[in-house]
């Protein structure tokens, strides 16, 4: 396997309502990344896209996002329906063919295009599921009671969760919500959709976020201190709610034992959650433990998720921990799918 | 399950119903509201100085960049290429057959499709020159739709050099 | 190249028509996916991942499928990834599964591309109307009819070439048991009268809208030396992209389709294309695009690949056959065509193309392309090794 490291990270400054189109909320962060870089638009030999037609209320939304690559002379370019840190992987796996050495990735949604929790239903079994209108809030209320039920998952654990990411968020500066409530007081808050309160759903919004990854040398020359992508792997769950735990993420778990989590110590953990109580479930599934690893210093999802860039953005700040030697170590999670049905794990290392 | 059932599964009919925000975007709004006034503006690229009507999400797809200082063009324009389109399609409002047309306004460097009209479309040729057919005023909004078609002017035809590079 | 060699040793489709009222999204996919399995010798639980590619979602009103497909394709605890690409989807979904097995990360991978179109509104899907736009399209044939009589001018094409076309791939396509159309009678003067449609194009000229599937098995070349089975070896893969507009963009002969085909060659050893493969298998939706991509793919010189459609050198027995399966114009699910072509491509080296089987054909080329003519995805295989 060759090395590959990510060499930058750009993210938009989220917001929600904004109106910029697509194309003009990419150009900015694709130009920042390579800046960040400090390299030309034509040392990239892989262009890689995340985004969903469906989320953006246009079939081939995605083409228009060429438009603002300045993919001229032609570019080699691909784009996947999934979140920008499967964008990632294709990119990581094409330079592991040896037909690319730097790719840049990016991921964007503008979530309040419309109703996307309505709209998530989509993803759901067209015969059975999707024409009872759930909503994605209520699948992953299934799937929160599931955990809490088992006991996989608290009550406690998700005030907790919950008041990390809005301090965390505050420090980050990049989010849409952020606080300074314990854990108690959110847990004296009303419940508004059992079992969640206001503060465990997601605070959507629109984003854009990019990610430069180069080969070896190439990596070396680019980034002082790349974030080496020392494993990456993802796995997928069944979809019907009924088929599997939804007490536990067997899909990260597995994701998490072939990148070999534990191979070494870990100083932080993205992870990519967007419910609360998916803290402590990919806590669990990834074996981590809190009081030796920082969990989503950067407050995560919860108070920011641009969809479609959320995941890859959880890659970006752990990379950047790297980058700036907060962190030797770092895990990198992203997810889709109601209840963490599919994930996608990588370890980074500075050294 | 008998086989009668296996034969003849079910189907079920559900209809999709979700509502979308739509933004034009900042460039978009500036040749929509220019419109609206009976204006056309395009966009010149800062890096290859060429000039998009319309600015379509407002970059220059060739450079990469924003586009900058809007321009006006028109309002005549040379007709690139065209078809005859004599096949109806879900939410069709135009009586068959009709021209679409690719116009390039003069001052512009890339084609749009509209109508043409006021002439049979056995008559349209590539490089026809053309104008602007506005609707009444009372019946503007932010479109080209203002625009209800165009028709030729008569002057003579563009040669085929000044716009095979636009094909 | 990359340092990893990859064999496809199964593949699969479905019989194509326009409306599967006879199986759910699901069964449409199991289809072609079972086909595929059975020619390798293999079953869902030796496959390591699985590659899924597709159109927009608006077809059929299922975001993201893969998703809930996963319980249908025993895909639980693997990877599973969903390639969309626009009309290239097919081929470009092949290529990523072809990564997935030269980059040394899998052994067996399945990858399967489809469209069930019938079940929502193909032509609004294709072409939603935006607000701000002017609703002047009628579909993908508005939106290239007008390329193609560009292409007519430039070239000074005769008005029947289009027409020739057409009637040697609905012709082909009897030799096809899987196309959708099956139409035996076809002659030129027959097909010269059908009507215009998006004038310069006519009825026959233009592609149907099926339901169907395509799948592929693809294995490392250390599994596939174990196997018995017929292989065809991934050559080469190519992909390019430019914007649909810019100013003094080239939408005849896309500049990002000719380095495609020269990345292509380049990687496979290939110096005289013409000389050197046996067949293709090309997306032609529209019946011009054949002398249009004879040029764009550097078999024919600029000008003149209307040509080479009229000295017959693109039918099944000339010099390099076109389509012998009858082509996107015959068959044309959408998120499936790339991967039809890409899959056809590989079964005629492999020798089992049945009926529209390319006697002696060793070196194969499937191509697709999508969005406004400008993401191009291409694949050669060979029987032998590269």
């Amino acid at each position: 396997m060759r090395d590959v490291g990510i060499v930058a990270f750009a993210e938009s400054q989220l917001t929600y309502g904004t109106t910029n189109t697509p194309v003009e909320m990419i150009v900015p962060t694709v130009n920042e990344v390579l800046k960040n870089a400090g390299i030309e638009r034509t040392e990239v030999d892989f262009w890689c896209h995340g985004s969903c037609d469906y989320m953006t209320g246009q079939p081939f939304s995605f083409v228009a996002a060429v438009d603002a690559l300045g993919a001229w002379p032609p570019i080699i370019e691909s784009h996947v329906e999934m979140d920008g840190a499967w964008a990632l992987y294709e990119a990581w796996m094409k330079i592991q063919t040896g037909e690319a050495n730097v790719a840049l990735v990016f991921g964007n949604g503008k979530s309040s295009a419309g109703d996307m929790n309505r709209a998530l239903t989509l993803q759901q079994d067209p015969y059975t599921v999707a024409p009872l209108w759930p909503g994605l809030t209520a699948m992953e209320g299934i799937g929160a009671c599931a955990a809490l039920q088992a006991g996989t998952v608290t009550e406690r654990q998700m005030a907790e969760a919950a008041s990390r990411a809005r301090r965390d968020g505050a420090k980050n500066g990049n989010v849409l919500v952020s606080g300074s409530e314990s854990a108690d007081e959110l847990l004296s808050r009303a419940v508004t959709s059992a079992p969640f309160r206001d503060h465990d759903l997601p605070a959507m919004a629109d984003g854009v976020s990019a990610i430069i990854i180069a080969a070896g040398d190439a990596a070396k020359r680019i980034a002082k201190r790349p974030a080496w992508i020392r494993a990456i792997d993802h796995r997928i769950d069944h979809q019907n709610l009924g088929w599997r735990d939804l007490a536990r993420s067997t899909s990260a778990a597995i994701a998490a034992s072939e990148v070999g989590v534990h191979n070494d110590k870990v100083d932080i953990a993205e992870l990519h959650t967007t419910f609360s109580h998916h803290e402590q479930l990919l806590i669990n599934a990834l074996q981590l433990r809190p009081d030796a690893t920082r969990i989503t210093p950067s407050g995560g999802a919860l108070v920011g998720n641009a969809l479609m860039a959320a995941g890859l953005s959880r890659f970006g700040h752990s990379a950047r921990a790297i980058f700036d030697g907060t962190a030797d170590r770092a895990v990198a999670h992203a997810q889709q799918g109601a209840c963490l049905q599919q994930n996608i794990v990588a370890v980074l290392e500075g050294n | 399950m008998s086989d009668k059932a296996a034969d003849k599964p079910l189907r079920v009919r559900m209809p999709i119903g979700i509502d979308y925000k739509w933004c034009a975007g900042p460039a978009s709004t500036d040749y929509l509201t220019g419109l609206k006034d009976g204006r056309l503006y395009g966009r010149r690229c800062p890096v290859c100085e060429l000039v998009y009507f319309p600015p379509r999400n407002g970059v220059c797809a060739r450079d990469g960049v924003m586009l900058g200082e809007s321009v006006e063009v028109g309002p005549k324009g040379t007709v690139t290429t065209f078809c005859i389109v004599n096949v109806p399609f879900l939410g069709q409002t135009i009586k068959l057959p009709y021209v679409a047309a690719t116009i390039i306004l003069d001052g512009a460097h890339l084609g749009f499709s509209h109508l043409l009209q006021e002439v049979e479309a056995t008559d349209v040729r590539m490089g026809m020159r053309v104008e602007p057919v506005w609707r009444d005023k009372s019946d503007w909004d932010y479109s080209l739709e203002n625009i209800s078609h165009f028709r030729p002017t008569g002057e003579p035809d563009a040669p085929f050099d000044d716009y095979a590079r636009y094909l | 190249m990359g340092a990893n060699r990859c064999a496809v040793i199964g593949v699969g489709q479905t019989n194509h028509t326009s409306v599967r009222a006879d199986v759910s999204i699901a069964g449409l996919v199991r289809e072609a996916v079972d086909r595929a399995l059975e020619s390798a010798g293999m079953t869902l639980a030796d496959i390591d991942a699985i590659v899924i590619g597709k159109a927009p979602d608006m077809l059929e009103g299922v975001m993201m499928p893969e998703m809930w497909l996963t319980d249908s394709l025993a895909a639980s605890g693997k990877p599973v990834f969903r390639v969309h690409t626009a009309g290239s989807v097919g081929g470009s979904t092949a290529i990523v599964a072809a990564q997935h097995v030269m980059s040394g990360i899998h052994k067996r991978v399945l990858t399967v591309a489809f469209e069930k179109q019938s079940d929502g509104n193909a032509m609004w899907a294709l072409s939603v109307p935006t607000p701000f736009g002017v609703p002047v399209h009628a579909g993908a044939g508005g939106y290239f009819s007008p390329i193609i009589r560009s292409y007519m001018r430039r070239s000074g094409a005769p008005a029947h070439i289009g027409a020739m076309v057409a009637v040697k791939d609905r012709t082909n396509a009897c030799k096809n048991p899987y196309a959708h159309l099956h139409e035996p009678d076809w002659t030129l003067e027959k097909a010269l009268e059908t009507p215009m449609l998006w004038d310069p194009v006519r009825f026959i000229e233009t592609c149907p809208s099926s339901d169907g599937a395509a799948a592929l098995v693809m294995v490392s070349e250390d599994v596939a030396d174990t196997m018995n089975v017929p292989k065809a070896w991934v050559h080469s893969t190519a992909m390019r992209s430019e914007p649909t507009m810019f100013a003094g963009r080239n939408q005849v002969s896309p500049r990002a389709g000719e380095l495609c085909a020269e990345d292509l060659y380049r990687k496979a050893g290939i110096t005289n294309p013409l000389e050197e493969i046996d067949v293709c298998e090309v997306y032609v939706p529209f019946s011009w695009f054949e002398p249009m991509w004879l040029e764009n793919l550097g078999f024919a010189p600029k000008d003149h690949g209307w040509r080479f459609v009229e000295d017959g050198v693109t039918e099944m027995t000339g010099k390099l056959p076109f389509n012998p399966s009858g082509g996107v114009l015959s068959t044309n699910p959408i998120g499936a065509s790339g991967m039809i072509r890409f899959g056809e491509a590989a079964m005629q080296v492999m020798g089992l193309a049945g009926e529209h089987q390319i006697d002696g054909a060793k070196k194969a080329m499937g191509h697709a392309y999508g969005g406004g003519s400008q993401f191009f995805a291409m694949w050669i295989v060979g029987s032998e090794k590269n």
